[in-house]
């Protein structure tokens, strides 16, 4: 199929649609406004839902019922509107609901402003909504990339029963690039993808069946029951967190000087940069964790090289995958940071400065 | 023997966990005797709220989400468009309807989204222990409010119907009380009329059942319903405010 250029809010919302996403809940905001007005024009002609709903409150409730009854069912917010979802996206983690969740993420704290930025990773990683849950955290860096991830988001959210968030930028939400999608989903694989579900989502009762009846809940109010409930979550975490790691690696080798970390838009320009060093003749790599819970604690530890003085962690925030590097660098070799905030994007030549310094101390 | 009285179809077997003298056994009975009624327990589906009701969800006997406090009717949206061929109903008291989930409740009616919504009205959080609802009566006093709620300081109680009643796309509303046997009979008419125009595909249906709280008011049951009669109804109208059948 030939490629077309897209906004990525477009070319994700696209790609939703082709993967068998029937149903979708949002509330406007920029920078994701691309993306809602695409599913209202798009949903219609392929038979399914769509409805603005009154905030993103309710939006997230909707996807909560929707997905309880086994359907692929999808929201999408930028920053603020997502600290309102955090609520339900705790009730769906808790009740096991599988489901995708866009954040095309902007300057923070408060309303902030519209600009790329990556405040976010807290929230998506470390919880953001109550009590202890994960996220299945994707996050890309490119358009190409955030298409593709709609499709993986549903079949990981189906195959662990288990919200998947998609952590963009504004950057790639607005941006457009060239980008080529896979072959939709016909009706009828469509039509039965819930079927997979059966088992616990809710359905009519068959007449003549023995009759079913399932639960959507979170409430376990006998704490030894819901002890168990949570180690069950914990056992399925640790699952995820062996077979789910995904991450980039871009020019590692053994003459590694420097190691850079760094993810979704912030990537890319640490890219840029990494090729003007070496034109210069100076090695440094790349590590991109491609999905960020579960993150790449121990790959990550493995690629620092034999000469590498300093890992350097490049964000769009002020240090919070900063953390999750420390924790896999463990002390090994030092880990500094360098970050640009407020919807300010850094430049190549930003990054190439931070690194030329940091290659002569 | 002849068995005069059973259990509805539409319940389960399980042990309402409601005080003595509490009316929501008495609510749910009328709900699952009217899905019973129109022969809608395969295709019901339902959606418990957060309060004295939550374990709803237990009680009914069919496929039920338990939802976040006053969420309810959103959860519910996306239940039925995700099963358009089903029916839902929600299950809602007063605090999680009419303050926490006041922009569910008011825009799901306004899309007139199909959907029954029982909406039990006993001025009262009774779960949290008895502390002021946005349906709690001037003077009254909660523990929240143990001075007796002061109009010019939190406002009055919100008659959740009349204001229901001023949007366009809703079906069907009533308010009914659930106070004496002749009541529960209205009640029982008017939660079935709005199952029956669940399943004919109407629109958004709301009956608001007048009730009570003998533990937090502490009185005892019978001294409840009179205090209800007293000083519910006259603000709380019984009565139907919209029937679009009817027209």
């Amino acid at each position: 199929m030939a490629k077309i250029l897209m906004k990525g809010n477009e070319a994700v919302a696209e790609a939703a649609i082709r993967s068998g996403c029937r149903l979708y809940f949002a509330y406007p905001i920029t920078p994701q406004s691309e993306l809602i007005e695409y599913m209202a024009r798009m949903m219609p002609k392929v038979n399914g839902v769509f409805l603005q709903a009154e905030s993103e409150v309710a939006a997230i409730n909707m996807v909560y019922g929707a997905a309880g009854c086994g359907k692929r069912v999808m929201t999408s917010s930028s920053s603020p509107g997502i600290s309102l979802k955090m609520e339900g996206i705790s009730y769906l983690a808790g009740a096991q609901l599988p489901c995708v969740i866009i954040n095309v993420q902007r300057g923070g704290p408060g309303l902030g402003d519209i600009q790329p930025a990556q405040g976010d990773y807290f929230q998506a990683t470390k919880g953001g909504g109550h009590g202890d849950y994960r996220l299945i955290v994707m996050a890309p860096s490119s358009v190409q990339e955030f298409a593709d991830m709609a499709s993986q988001a549903f079949d990981l959210a189906d195959k662990y029963l288990n919200p998947v968030m998609i952590l963009a930028d504004g950057m790639l939400g607005q941006m457009m690039e060239p980008v080529e999608f896979k072959t939709p989903k016909t009706d009828a694989e469509i039509a039965d993808m819930w079927l997979q579900h059966k088992s616990w989502c809710i359905q009519p009762n068959e007449d003549g069946d023995k009759k079913h009846h399932h639960e959507i809940n979170s409430l376990e109010i006998d704490p030894v029951m819901l002890e168990k409930h949570v180690n069950k979550l914990y056992e399925k975490y640790a699952v995820i967190e062996k077979n789910e790691l995904s991450f980039e690696k871009y020019n590692i080798s053994d003459d590694n000087e420097i190691l850079c970390v760094a993810w979704g838009t912030a990537s890319r320009v640490v890219k840029s940069a990494i090729n003007e060093v070496k034109a210069q003749g100076k090695s440094v790599g790349l590590i991109r964790p491609i999905n960020v819970w579960p993150f790449p604690y121990e790959d990550l530890c493995k690629a620092i090289g034999p000469n590498v003085k300093k890992v350097y962690v490049f964000e769009l925030n002020t240090g919070q995958m900063l953390d999750d590097v420390k924790i896999a660098v463990a002390g090994k070799v030092p880990v500094d940071f360098w970050g640009k905030v407020g919807g300010v994007v850094f430049t190549p030549a930003e990054i190439k400065e931070k690194l030329e310094q940091a290659l002569k101390e | 023997m002849q068995v005069i009285a059973t259990r509805p179809e539409a319940l389960t077997d399980v042990p309402f966990t409601y005080c003595p003298g509490c009316l929501h056994g008495v609510a749910h009975r009328l709900v699952a005797e009217a899905i019973d009624e129109h022969g809608l327990i395969n295709k019901m589906m339902g959606v418990a709220p957060v309060g004295c009701s939550v374990f709803a969800y237990k009680f009914f006997n069919m496929d039920m989400a338990e939802a976040a406090h006053g969420r309810a009717p959103a959860v519910a949206t996306g239940m039925k468009r995700a099963r358009p061929d089903m029916h839902v109903f929600t299950y809602q008291g007063d605090g999680d309807l009419a303050a926490i989930g006041t922009a569910e409740i008011v825009h799901a009616a306004n899309r007139g989204e199909h959907m029954s919504v029982f909406f039990v009205n006993n001025a009262i959080y009774g779960m949290t222990g008895g502390q002021m609802a946005p349906t709690t009566l001037p003077e009254m006093k909660t523990t929240t409010s143990p001075y007796g709620r002061k109009t010019d300081d939190v406002g009055f109680p919100i008659r959740v119907c009349e204001l229901l009643d001023t949007l366009v796309a809703p079906y069907y509303i009533e308010r009914v009380s659930l106070l004496s046997p002749a009541d529960i009979l209205k009640a029982k008419k008017a939660v079935s009329k709005a199952i029956k125009y669940n399943k004919e595909g109407r629109g958004f249906t709301f009956v608001e059942l007048i009730s009570t709280c003998p533990t937090n008011w502490g009185l005892d049951p019978l001294k409840s319903r009179d205090w209800a009669k007293e000083h519910m109804l006259p603000f709380f109208k019984p009565g139907c405010l919209r029937d679009k059948g009817a027209e």
